[in-house]
């Protein structure tokens, strides 16, 4: 986008021009000290110092803004050689491949059997984004956490829960990953650190915050060698929300382990961004509150790795928190009830050459890192489990009446002492799920 | 006592990093020691003595002698705030896990003075100074709760916790029943409360009633010292998510209290004084109007049983009921507002469980439904004052 200081209104098929010109733009590589490798160039060339009168403390260094050029990536391509200055491996390059028709897969599917009846209510789809998720979190071990917001089917496979109970839990069953209790927008995961699915938007960024802190509490506290990071996806509404300022301000603050990661697909339903937002450049918001604001191509799976390896390498080494700013695109609507009659198809079918997947596939075959049979292979193996997991979920059982009240409390004292003198959890017909409570 | 609190499956402060999460079972909290009152002795009494049927002529409840004479050793007198600050202290020291998230309780000890000298002797980390941002810092102990600590969260005045209240009923109260008991949420939300002296209508708020309907969060109102630290310790040790009300003017309350450990239940309430005429339920402040109006009853003949139900969700039915089926006549107390109050919904519950037992309507008596103005004489008749009470109790028991 034309990156000039002053406020402009910018015009949505501008932006999009603009950003096609900017993946082609050479500028010089300026290295500070945590570098954004793949990050999108800034045309202005502007650098953000941060304000020295914050940094009384210190702390961090004055220069929390980076460009490093794309340019490196393209030169890697035409300079053919040896596998090793590639980005990526070959057994990495089929895990982000494998992990973005596994997303796709899914959502496809999710799609059919919704029309289908066989799940209800509001199903937001992810197709499109797929290089985000996949980008960040096959960079994480199982004990950090993900947190997510309504679209969080994808995050929560890439995280790494059974395809089987997320389809089940979408389907309502007790087999699903929440018991069936949460549905679309409340994927949980104990075993997987996915906390959550939100399906008010900004809710979820506090306890993203709050996992970061226990994180740093571990370390301090009890002493205990501890580098887990939490990463906290949102979208472009969100950005506007009192609940992310609060946390960017907590988390840089505190110096917590935690990675923003703006998901900017242009549209908060049927809002564009340009016309929710007085400045709509979100990675400059980092800055502000003192920690780096990265923008960065969320289409390609490549650039996004390349950035969240830094911010999460930052986290880790306890540096502090990143704000990332993703731009990306669903191909669907908001969710599987939105007729998407707003979005120009001009628009639309600019990202569709831009599908992340397709590009990296590009990529794989270009640099001759596999063969068409393996990628073919993958596809067979994905759509065979996305087929088992719609097995699963069609032959599990619906929570029985017993399930209702189990668990409002962890503690289920919490129900209180009925006139009996006994606490009601006692009651027999509390465990049938027919007591009054 | 202390040794038996300790020994049955209480944690030690050694206790290792993981979680003992699994899908929670009736059997299990049977390992739970708690103390259960005695309904029918006076408050707090550990080895209250009581005999049926005797009617104590006294007006004013024998809390002093009580929880005293129930512990071998003298006991140790202080403030209310001090004795919320003890049982916190306590907490934090037997579990390295339990942390405080507010605005100023850590250099500043507290707006109320409950968490004064904590940050010096746990560090900044373990007693945070958040900025002032309620409904963030709410979300991150809900998120803190979920990977494993037990925050504290302190509002500076329960008022303020409007602007959390997002987090407060989706996150606190919802998270445990959306991810399917996977995530257990064991956070303590407290904070002064109810009207004070001239505070202003934002200062003087009652949230009890606007926080009961939301499923998942136990509401819990202490009333004198003894039962605020016996609170905050069982709200602390609660895995449920457990709002703690503190009133602003009961802080300064001096009362003598044991020196062992001891934990009160959360889901029960207070007999403060046993009696026969008639039922009076109240709870924090409210409680003390009460017992003014019972001193002027007992003079005029009168013999009223006073409870404070202390659990404001759930109630306690069983102590209510018993009380209800033997005086047959109910006047509820309570400082919230009169529509959707805890009054109303106490009502109703008793209405429909002890109807047959009811002689006479049961009577609520709320504060108005106004902003709590500024000036002194509309703030006293926003509140139920103990002639109201007097009055009410008289009608009742024509």
């Amino acid at each position: 986008m034309a990156c000039s200081a002053t406020a402009q209104i910018i015009q949505p098929l501008s932006i999009n021009s603009a950003r096609s010109v900017d993946n082609s733009g050479a500028c010089t590589k300026i290295l500070s000290p945590s570098s954004f490798l793949g990050s999108t160039p800034r045309i202005n060339k502007k650098l953000f110092a941060v304000n020295k009168s914050i940094s009384s403390l210190a702390r961090r260094p004055t220069i929390v803004f980076a460009v490093s050029s794309d340019v490196v990536k393209e030169k890697k391509l035409k300079s053919n050689s040896s596998l090793s200055n590639l980005l990526i491996t070959k057994e990495e390059g089929l895990e982000l491949y494998e992990d973005m028709y596994l997303g796709r897969a899914f959502e496809d599917m999710c799609a059919q059997m919704y029309y289908r009846g066989k799940m209800f209510g509001f199903v937001h789809l992810y197709n499109g984004q797929e290089a985000v998720s996949t980008g960040f979190i096959k960079l994480l071990k199982k004990e950090d956490c993900v947190v997510s917001t309504y679209r969080d089917h994808v995050h929560s496979l890439s995280k790494g829960v059974p395809a089987r109970e997320v389809m089940s839990e979408l389907f309502g069953k007790t087999t699903g990953c929440c018991r069936g209790q949460g549905g679309s927008m409340h994927m949980f995961s104990k075993e997987h650190n996915v906390l959550g699915g939100f399906a008010f938007i900004g809710e979820g960024i506090p306890v993203a915050t709050g996992a970061a802190f226990t994180s740093k509490y571990k370390r301090e506290v009890f002493k205990e060698d501890c580098d887990e990071v939490t990463l906290a996806f949102f979208g472009d509404g969100t950005c506007n929300n009192g609940q992310f300022f609060e946390c960017l301000n907590m988390a840089a603050l505190w110096k917590l382990p935690i990675v923003f990661v703006v998901e900017n697909n242009l549209w908060a339903i049927g809002m564009s961004h340009v016309r929710a937002t007085s400045d709509p450049q979100i990675w400059k918001k980092g800055p502000a509150f003192g920690m780096p604001g990265v923008h960065v191509d969320g289409m390609d799976v490549l650039k996004v790795r390349e950035v969240a390896k830094e911010a999460i390498g930052r986290a880790r080494r306890g540096e502090g928190p990143t704000l990332v700013e993703c731009e990306t695109y669903r191909f669907r609507g908001h969710s599987l009830a939105d007729p998407d009659e707003l979005r120009d198809p001009a628009e639309k079918a600019h990202y569709a050459t831009r599908d992340p997947i397709t590009a990296l596939k590009k990529y794989i075959a270009e640099n001759k890192l596999a063969s068409e049979a393996e990628l073919k292979a993958i596809d067979k193996k994905i759509d065979e489990l996305v087929e088992d997991a719609v097995e699963f979920a069609d032959r599990s059982p619906v929570p029985a009446r017993n399930q209702l009240l189990e668990n409002v409390f962890a503690d289920p004292r919490g129900f209180g002492i009925g006139p009996d003198g006994k606490y009601r959890c006692e009651d027999p017909k509390f465990t049938e799920g027919t007591a009054q409570v | 006592m202390a040794a038996m609190l300790q020994a049955i499956g209480v944690a030690s402060p050694s206790v290792a990093f993981s979680d003992h999460y699994n899908k929670s079972s009736v059997s299990s909290i049977r390992s739970f020691p708690v103390i259960r009152s005695d309904a029918r002795s006076s408050s707090g009494s550990i080895h209250g003595s009581f005999k049926p049927g005797k009617i104590i002529t006294k007006a004013t409840a024998t809390q002093t002698e009580s929880s005293a004479s129930a512990a071998s050793k003298p006991g140790h007198e202080l403030l209310m705030f001090e004795a919320l600050r003890e049982g916190l202290e306590e907490e934090m020291d037997r579990d390295p896990r339990v942390c405080v998230f507010g605005e100023d309780v850590g250099h500043y000890g507290g707006s109320y003075k409950v968490t004064k000298g904590l940050a010096q002797k746990y560090g900044d980390l373990r007693v945070l100074d958040t900025p002032i941002a309620e409904n963030s810092f709410t979300g991150m102990a809900v998120g803190a709760a979920m990977t494993g600590l037990r925050p504290v969260v302190e509002g500076m005045n329960m008022g303020f916790l409007l602007l959390a209240f997002n987090q407060i009923s989706d996150n606190c109260g919802m998270l445990h029943y959306t991810s399917g008991g996977q995530f257990t949420i064991p956070t303590v939300i407290r904070g002064p409360g109810g009207v004070g002296r001239q505070l202003g209508a934002e200062h003087s708020q009652r949230l009890e009633s606007y926080f009961q309907s939301i499923p998942g969060i136990q509401l819990v109102a202490c009333s004198t010292v003894y039962n605020a630290k016996g609170l905050m310790k069982a709200a602390i040790r609660s895995e449920n998510p457990v709002v703690l009300f503190e009133h602003v003017l009961l802080y300064n309350l001096k009362e003598r209290i044991p020196d062992e450990e001891y934990v009160l239940s959360l889901e029960e309430a207070e007999m403060v004084r046993p009696g026969e005429h008639i039922t009076l339920l109240t709870y924090s402040r409210m409680r003390y109007h009460v017992m003014q109006a019972a001193k002027t009853l007992v003079n005029k003949g009168y013999d009223p049983e006073v409870i404070d139900i202390r659990s404001l969700k759930p109630f306690d039915l069983y102590t209510i009921g018993n009380s209800v089926k033997k005086t047959h006549r109910v006047l509820i107390v309570e400082e919230c507002m009169r529509t959707g109050g805890i009054g109303a919904s106490l009502t109703a519950a008793i209405n429909e469980n002890f109807h047959d037992y009811l002689d006479a309507p049961i009577v609520c008596l709320s504060s108005q439904d106004v902003p709590t103005p500024y000036a002194g004489t509309l703030e006293e008749w926003t509140v139920v004052q103990p002639s109201q009470i007097v009055a009410a109790v008289e009608q009742l028991c024509k």
